[in-house]
């Protein structure tokens, strides 16, 4: 078959993560080929500001060189301006008569700076701020000359002032509103930010009108207000909007208004022409931001490559300004109106000021200034339409996920230095981070986790990792809409749809899954795969077929995997419970196999750290021999039931603990989850067995037990909620068990039970178990079906067996 | 002098899985694919010398099971952005039969 042909007008940002979307998800579907007006290959546009702030160079810009293009076979023509589409015959031609045809094309035109039409407006030296040319004409100047003025009090204007200053102009910011950045701060954020830019050396005229602008033989000398006034100028830069370009297309008779017209799938009403970036009018808004754009191309690119899935439906975006040492975030509306709530915190000596909009208890837009580390948070809140009427009291105070350990309680991005720890796991420096952000062109979390390894693994730096982000890049940042993220690069679905679709179609193996629901991969990777081998084995226990090979080698191997590629053997010794005929059999194998170090665990276990793979099933046979079984302490699984000695022994002790302890981990054997799952049993409430940090803890009292859920130890300490109380040990039993069921059916893979619960609400957790006594026996029983039948892996493999072979070493 | 040295019969790996070999060249991991392609890699990943042999294979590439570095079957090479390279050995099937080249 004869490939289609693509053709790309406009070389920017928005069209060139199409094509490379494009060239990701279907490579090789089209020959394709770009024309760009500019002499540039593709190049952040979004990092013009720093090049003007001397803070990078161009070439430190360039996301695709000429090499890309050429590796990629995509005919690249630069300094060609399209000026002709001809719909009939399917072609495109240059000023220059270049001309290409097309089966699709793209156009992502973007938009050029707004001129205000007044008097003078094409004298030298009056520019608008908006590629590599106006920046190196901003440079020049300043080398020459020493006025500027900037029109306009946006984003662009304070940047394009910020970076005029440092090249060492006297500028000064012409607005015609009373504060600046009217549409992202309110009054008293945008008076903060003015106060501290006048620190800065810039000059402000607000509320001031332009009426024309003053020439001397054919150069700007003065701009001229319309009370009389003027205010001498040699560079006058017009940063006052953008206007999308779509003067093409309408000649092209492609509807138009205001932006070239697409629907949800990025589709113009020509339905081989898309359009994408900010060109486009789409339910009616056009976009100046990079996130919106990307997710645009991401749609259209899956539309473009046959792979018929994905709407864009539209984006909330959020702002921040990026001159180096001004804190500012902005999202959403923050201009109150009818029934919204405003909760603020002004600490006018500190420079902090914040404000966050809430309507029918959702945050509908923030406002921070000075201090802006819980930015992404609020913003995350605000895409995912995030109920936060149970944490409202404390939502001010921000989230404190930041700096818990490992960065030195580190939880302000701004004030740290370049060689300043961020990722204690990894050992990366902020420094680091920047300039893999700059240099890469890094756009998401993701991205930066798989150049830096920041984050990447216990995630406890993310959200210092997202302000640096965020500082880098502006609004260009967008936190991922959790709610609808994909699984991984393999899928465009996310856990819940794959979920549901497991659920719903009753797919039983991991090959259906993906046929139908179109993996991109042949077969999968590391993270997909086993997340869908839980899925299936969760959804559809005894009847889905559990996967070996999509199992992490602790699961398959059952022991926890080393750092030198040895194992741990954890036997399970119920409740913590122990008996001296074990002891000794653990004692035996200790000798045998030479198990170099013996430990006791926190969770109240014995841990034979160091053997080898080989030995496995024959240590596990020994083990078998006195009665003991896989502790499962490698495995997303029941861990450990740790109990104190409750009434048994302990004169405070109101119930059986250690009893209530085995019977809870009797019940739960084999059991599978989305991540571990511990529990804990104390006899009363001085709670010796720290059950206020467990996934349940049962928590004795002289009436019954006390019920918490979803606490954590961990990287980030969380105490767990109180649940209900109950009568007796048949009742803990149930409402445990219930509760566990309803996270293993509804948890995200390698979800906490913190997480989930935090995801769902603590409220709906107690609706479907502890209300819905129905419901809540169905859940228990689901759960005992599940578990129905388990046979004890290690006694499963201490025999020979196929399942053993993958022990056993090949000689030659 | 390398020659071929029969190993095991291909059924004898799992699909998407692998069997190790133990060598005077030390531990070598035998991989089998959804294909059926075996390939033949150094048991030790170039960042920290963790067992590729446990990891998850996927298309033609093996997830080190220690920190999660991508690395080709074909070539040895780690998955860009991690840079690295372990040794590839020659291994082929022959009547259902691998043999490696050693
Ligand atoms: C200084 C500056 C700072 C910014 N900072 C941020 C920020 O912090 N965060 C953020 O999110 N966004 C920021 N932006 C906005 C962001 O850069 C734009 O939203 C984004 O670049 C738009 O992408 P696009 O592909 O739609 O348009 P562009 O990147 O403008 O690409 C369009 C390209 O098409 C070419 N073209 C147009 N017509 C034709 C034709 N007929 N034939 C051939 N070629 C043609 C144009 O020359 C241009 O190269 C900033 C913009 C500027 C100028
Ligand atoms: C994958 C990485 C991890 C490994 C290899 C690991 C391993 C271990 C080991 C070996 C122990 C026993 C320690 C001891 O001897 O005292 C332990 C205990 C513990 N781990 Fe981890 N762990 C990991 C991740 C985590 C995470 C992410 C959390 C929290 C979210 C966590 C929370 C705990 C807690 C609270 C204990 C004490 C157990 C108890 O008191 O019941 N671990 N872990
Ligand atoms: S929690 Fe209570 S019953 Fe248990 S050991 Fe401590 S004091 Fe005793
Ligand atoms: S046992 Fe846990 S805390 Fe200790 S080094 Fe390993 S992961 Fe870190
Ligand atoms: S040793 Fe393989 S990823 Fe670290």
């Amino acid at each position: 078959m004869k490939k289609m042909k693509l053709v790309v007008v406009g070389n920017g940002m928005a069209g060139m993560r199409a094509v490379e979307e494009l060239l990701r998800i279907a490579p090789g579907l089209y020959d394709i080929t770009v024309y760009g007006d500019e002499p540039y290959p593709n190049y952040n546009r979004i990092m013009l500001s720093p090049v003007l702030a001397n803070e990078q160079t161009i070439e430190d810009i360039i996301l695709n060189s000429r090499e890309w293009y050429a590796e990629n076979h995509i005919q690249l023509y630069t300094g060609k301006r399209i000026n002709k589409i001809d719909r009939v015959n399917r072609t495109v031609t240059a000023e220059d008569g270049t001309s290409s045809e097309y089966d699709r094309l793209l156009l992502a035109t973007g938009s050029t700076p707004f001129m205000l039409p007044i008097q003078g407006k094409d004298l030298d030296g009056v520019i608008g701020y908006r590629d590599i040319k106006d920046t190196n004409t901003m440079i020049e100047t300043a080398k020459k000359y020493k006025h500027a003025v900037v029109i306009g009090g946006g984003l662009l204007g304070l940047e394009a002032a910020n970076g005029l200053k440092i090249q060492g102009m006297d500028v000064t910011v012409v607005h015609i509103h009373d504060t600046l950045l009217e549409r992202q701060l309110d009054s008293t954020a945008g008076m903060m930010l003015q106060k501290s830019l006048e620190a800065k050396g810039l000059k402000f005229l607000m509320s001031h009108r332009s009426e024309s602008i003053v020439g001397k033989d054919g150069r700007v000398t003065a701009l001229r207000f319309k009370d009389g006034t003027e205010i001498a100028a040699d560079l006058l830069v017009m940063a006052v909007g953008i206007r999308p370009n779509f003067a093409l297309a309408e000649s092209a008779g492609i509807y138009c208004d205001r932006g070239i017209v697409v629907n949800d799938t990025m589709q113009t009403y020509d339905p081989r022409i898309y359009a994408v970036g900010e060109c486009v009018a789409h339910r009616g808004m056009s976009y100046g931001l990079v996130a919106p754009l990307f997710e645009m191309a991401k749609v259209c690119a899956t539309h473009l490559g046959n792979f018929g899935i994905g709407r864009y439906v539209g984006s909330v975006t959020s702002t921040k300004l990026k001159v180096t040492g001004i804190d500012l975030f902005s999202a959403g509306d923050f201009s109150g109106g009818e029934g919204t709530e405003e909760i603020v915190l002004h600490d006018a000596v500190a420079g902090v000021y914040k404000k966050l909009v809430i309507k029918d208890d959702k945050i509908v837009g923030s406002v921070l200034y000075g201090d802006t580390k819980d930015g992404s948070w609020y913003f995350q809140m605000l895409k995912d339409n995030k109920n936060v009427h149970e944490i409202r009291d404390n939502l001010m105070f921000g989230q404190s996920h930041l700096g818990d350990v490992g960065h030195k309680g580190q939880t302000q991005a701004a004030a740290m230095s370049d060689n300043a720890e961020v990722c204690g796991c990894n050992g990366v420096c902020k420094g680091t981070i920047v300039k893999s952000i700059k240099e890469n062109g890094l756009f998401t979390l993701d991205e930066v986790r798989k150049h830096t390894k920041a984050s990447a693994s216990c995630g406890s730096c993310t959200g210092l990792v997202e302000q640096i982000l965020a500082s880098c890049i502006g609004g260009a940042y967008q936190p991922a809409d959790t709610s609808s993220k994909p699984m991984c690069g393999c899928t465009d679905h996310s856990h819940g749809v794959v979920r549901e679709n497991i659920r719903e179609r009753k797919f039983l193996d991991i090959p259906t899954v993906m046929r139908e629901l179109q993996w991109r991969t042949p077969n999968g990777c590391a993270s997909c795969r086993p997340a869908l081998n839980y899925y299936l084995i969760s959804s559809w226990p005894h009847e889905a077929v559990d996967d070996p090979q999509s199992r992490f080698i602790n699961e398959r191997a059952h022991a926890n995997i080393q750092k030198d590629g040895t194992y741990s053997v954890v036997p399970r010794m119920w409740g913590g419970l122990t008996t001296p005929d074990e002891l000794r059999a653990i004692a035996d194998v200790t000798d045998k196999f030479k198990i170099p170090t013996v430990k006791v665990t926190g969770g109240q276990r014995i841990d034979l750290l160091g053997a080898k793979k080989e030995d496995l099933p024959a240590i596990w046979s020994d083990l078998s021999k006195a009665g003991m079984v896989s502790g499962h302490a490698y495995g997303k699984s029941i861990r450990t039931v740790k109990t104190c000695v409750g009434a048994e022994h302990c004169r405070f002790g109101t119930q059986l603990a250690m009893d209530m302890g085995v019977k809870l981990e009797k019940m739960m054997f084999g059991m599978w989850s989305p991540h571990k799952v511990k529990f804990a049993v104390s006899g009363c409430p001085r709670n010796c067995a720290e059950a206020g940090i467990k996934d349940v803890g049962v928590i004795g009292l002289e009436s019954g037990y006390e019920l918490y859920v979803a606490g954590n130890g961990g990287i980030k300490t969380e105490v767990a909620q109180f649940f209900c109380k109950v009568a007796n040990d048949d009742e803990v039993i149930e409402y445990s068990g219930a509760f566990i069921q309803l996270y293993r059916e509804e948890g995200y893979y390698l979800e906490r039970t913190v997480h989930y619960v935090n995801r769902v609400g603590l409220d709906y957790c107690k609706a479907k178990v502890v209300e819905d006594e129905t419901n809540r026996r169905e859940l228990y029983e689901r759960l005992l079906y599940s578990l129905q039948g388990y046979v004890d892996p290690w006694a499963e493999r201490a025999q020979p067996s196929k399942v053993r072979r993958e022990f056993e070493i090949l000689a030659i | 002098m390398s020659e071929w040295k029969r190993i095991i019969e291909l059924t004898e790996i799992p699909q998407l899985g692998s069997r190790v070999v133990r060598s005077a060249k030390g531990d070598i991991a035998i991989f089998r694919n959804s294909e059926n392609k075996v390939f033949a890699l150094r048991d030790q990943c170039p960042h920290k010398g963790g067992p590729l042999s446990q990891g998850i294979v996927h298309g033609e590439t093996v997830t080190c099971p220690l920190h999660g570095w991508n690395i080709s079957l074909v070539d040895g090479t780690a998955t860009a952005p991690d840079e690295g390279h372990t040794t590839c050995f020659e291994v082929k099937i022959d009547s259902g039969v691998v043999f490696l080249k050693i």
